[in-house]
């Protein structure tokens, strides 16, 4: 939204590795993933399921069991703050204060045992250390804010006794409710039909203050498009271009970034055949040596086969992790 | 390699044909577990589907295009109305009747892992119909050689099981499985939507494929458009338990008329276009599907509909044929229909 670009980033995250232990070895879900948020900024992070978006996204509040998980970072940095130094109760004054997360299923975010109403207004108790009474009435307004018609009688209803879509309100609610500084929308609307999706996405533009930050999680296109300014996009566990929104759907220089643009099914006319990727995602059990794209990448050289790629520039503010910018560049 | 039968209305009877079809689900309530109501999933349908093409069925959740196919394939029992498959009438057919047909009739669900044995290696899972009906000809393995290969998988795939593959795979291993027995129409219940990108295409390329070589005709059911749009011949738009528009993909993407299918179209977040994104607005919806058990008087859109007049709320539209398009709107007068 606002170009502040010269200030210090609200996030950075420098070579996160998030691994797990698994009785079948060890996993590398995330591995040295680095990029940053600008105040204000959206950033959609994009990739195929297993990519390790969400395990990078969840990493940031720290929301990673451990064990079976692991964490490693040169650096988390939170609007100045290391997130990896803190103490889990200082860990628990961020989360849902200065950091609140949207999740994919609404059903299981939500408790099925207690009404919209009191879990609406945990947060506000906890945080902002509202009287209960004025805790409801907040809560309640918010309820009337993102769209819930009969809001004082709906702080009463069960989960159940709500639709998916009205659900995913309630959770941005949730989310805007404490004012953020940064929000960690993981899916939001996979669950939801398109034409409720289009109003969940009307919703967040409308509600989410001008600088508040939003990292948004997602393997369909069409909604990073819709949503951000700046796209990261993970293959394989790791980040294979970063730009601007522009840049990534005009320009793609990440031979991945490029193939999937193309195989994405778009509204057409006619019938006809579409431009896959050959091959399949590798196991995180098995990626190949060297860049962990080559097998399925049309353009693979035996550079590709031996070593990974470090990031090229090629553009302002635009960078991919290709050898085949090694000569542009 | 486009020698696909282009067959348009008339020429050809259709392959399958579904008049004012309804499947009702009862709602059983009180002590004696009376019938106090109904759930309409499917509310009169009439739909026809040609040989060697593809009919897309889009709707969201909740519309009732899976019980449609659920009931074609004799999954559901139909309330009313009747289906035909190649002039036989489904709709009536005893269970016994309806076992031959089975060859000719398949289906590819959405959970690829969920549809396939996970105790039966891959061999047994695509020649379990040819078992089924005596038609073994040489040996197990090389029937299962000849299909794993036209769906793209190595031969040694046969040997393994279920688990050991990747999503993509697994839907490939559906296919095969289903286009074992030769059938001439297959319901595609959302096959594609559990994929990631990259590999839906692939297996939006395969079905294509398998298409034209084995004139199959396919009900393509999925709630994405864009999907359907590179994959079917006509579509056909549903909305709480009825069809309110359908004709050939080129009308209904490219001019779209029905109050819905416009707000469906434009709800799709289309790359690279600039009229929709981040500052401007397009057309939106209102509100929420309602309940199929008390759907709206009137025409079933009406609530949410931005062009609702008074007529529309008080009956329900009656069909318009305008050059192959058939639509279901009170806007498109009836008296040319």
């Amino acid at each position: 939204m606002t170009e502040q670009k010269k200030q210090n980033p609200l996030l950075s995250v420098r070579n996160l590795t998030v691994q797990f232990e698994t009785d079948d070895g060890l996993v590398t879900a995330a591995d040295q993933v680095s990029f940053h948020l600008m105040k204000g900024e959206n950033v959609g992070l994009v990739g195929e399921s297993g990519c390790g978006k969400s395990v990078t996204a969840l990493s940031i509040p720290r929301l990673i069991p451990s064990p079976p998980g692991r964490i490693a970072a040169d650096e988390i940095l939170f609007d100045g703050q290391d997130i990896l130094s803190m103490t889990s109760k200082e860990m628990r004054q961020i989360r849902g204060r200065a950091v609140s997360m949207i999740f994919q299923e609404p059903s299981s975010a939500l408790s099925p045992l207690h009404r919209i109403g009191r879990q609406m207004t945990e947060a506000l108790l906890l945080h902002r250390k509202l009287p209960e009474k004025e805790a409801w009435q907040v809560a309640q307004q918010w309820l009337a804010k993102v769209g819930i018609a009969d809001s004082p009688e709906r702080m009463y209803a069960y989960p159940f006794q709500l639709s998916g879509g009205m659900q995913q309100r309630i959770m941005i609610a949730m989310a805007l409710m404490l004012s953020p500084r940064l929000i960690i929308a993981d899916e939001p609307t996979t669950a939801l039909d398109v034409t409720t999706q289009a109003q969940v996405f009307d919703l967040i533009r409308d509600m989410k203050q001008d600088d508040t930050s939003m990292l948004l999680i997602t393997h369909d296109m069409g909604v990073v498009w819709e949503m951000c300014e700046r796209i990261l996009v993970m293959y394989a566990s790791q980040i294979v271009e970063t730009g601007s929104r522009d840049a990534i759907f005009k320009n793609p220089k990440h031979p991945y970034t490029a193939g999937l643009l193309k195989a994405i099914p778009k509204l057409t006319t006619s019938r006809g055949k579409l431009k896959d990727i050959p091959g399949q995602v590798p196991s995180p059990f098995h990626y190949p040596e060297g860049c962990h794209f080559q097998a399925r990448c049309p353009f693979a050289m035996k550079q590709c086969r031996e070593s990974q790629p470090r990031f090229y520039e090629c553009g302002p503010d635009h960078q991919a992790a290709c050898f085949l910018l090694a000569s542009e560049s | 390699m486009k020698n696909r039968m282009k067959t348009s209305e008339k020429e050809t009877p259709p392959l399958v044909r579904i008049r004012d079809l309804k499947t009702w689900f009862p709602v059983k309530r009180g002590l004696f577990s009376r019938t106090k109501d109904y759930v309409r999933a499917v509310d009169g349908i009439t739909l026809a589907i040609y040989p060697g093409e593809t009919v897309g069925l889009v709707g969201e959740s909740g519309c009732g295009k899976t019980t449609l196919g659920r009931t074609l394939l004799g999954l559901e029992s139909a309330h009313s109305g009747e289906m035909f498959f190649d002039g036989i009438a489904l709709h009536a057919i005893r269970a016994k009747a309806m076992t031959p047909l089975r060859q000719r009739i398949q289906v590819i669900f959405q959970d690829p892992l969920s549809s396939l044995n996970s105790r039966m290696t891959i061999m047994d899972i695509v020649t379990e119909g040819l078992v089924r009906f005596k038609k073994i000809s040489t040996s197990k393995a090389d029937h299962a050689r000849r299909l794993l290969d036209e769906v793209g998988l190595p031969p040694d795939a046969m040997h393994r099981f279920p688990h050991e593959f990747s999503g993509g795979q697994r839907q490939r291993i559906n296919i095969a499985r289903a286009i074992s027995l030769r059938p001439e129409f297959i319901v595609c219940d959302e096959a594609v939507s559990a994929l990631d990108v990259s590999v839906q295409a692939q297996v939006l390329n395969l079905l294509m494929t398998l298409q034209e070589r084995h004139q199959l005709s396919y009900l393509f059911i999925s709630h994405d458009l864009s999907v359907v749009s590179n994959i079917a011949d006509r579509i056909a738009v549903m909305y709480l338990g009825r069809i309110v528009e359908s004709g050939t993909t080129a009308d209904i993407i490219g001019n779209p008329l029905h109050p819905y299918t416009k707000a469906l179209i434009s709800a799709v977040p289309v790359p690279g276009n600039n009229t929709g994104n981040n500052t401007g607005r397009r057309m939106r919806l209102q509100g929420e599907i309602p309940s199929a058990s008390a759907p709206p008087a009137g025409c079933r859109f009406h609530p949410r509909c931005p062009e609702a007049t008074a007529v529309c709320r008080e009956k329900p539209p009656e069909r318009t044929v305008t050059e192959g398009r058939e639509i279901w709107c009170h806007l498109y007068g009836a008296s040319d229909g």
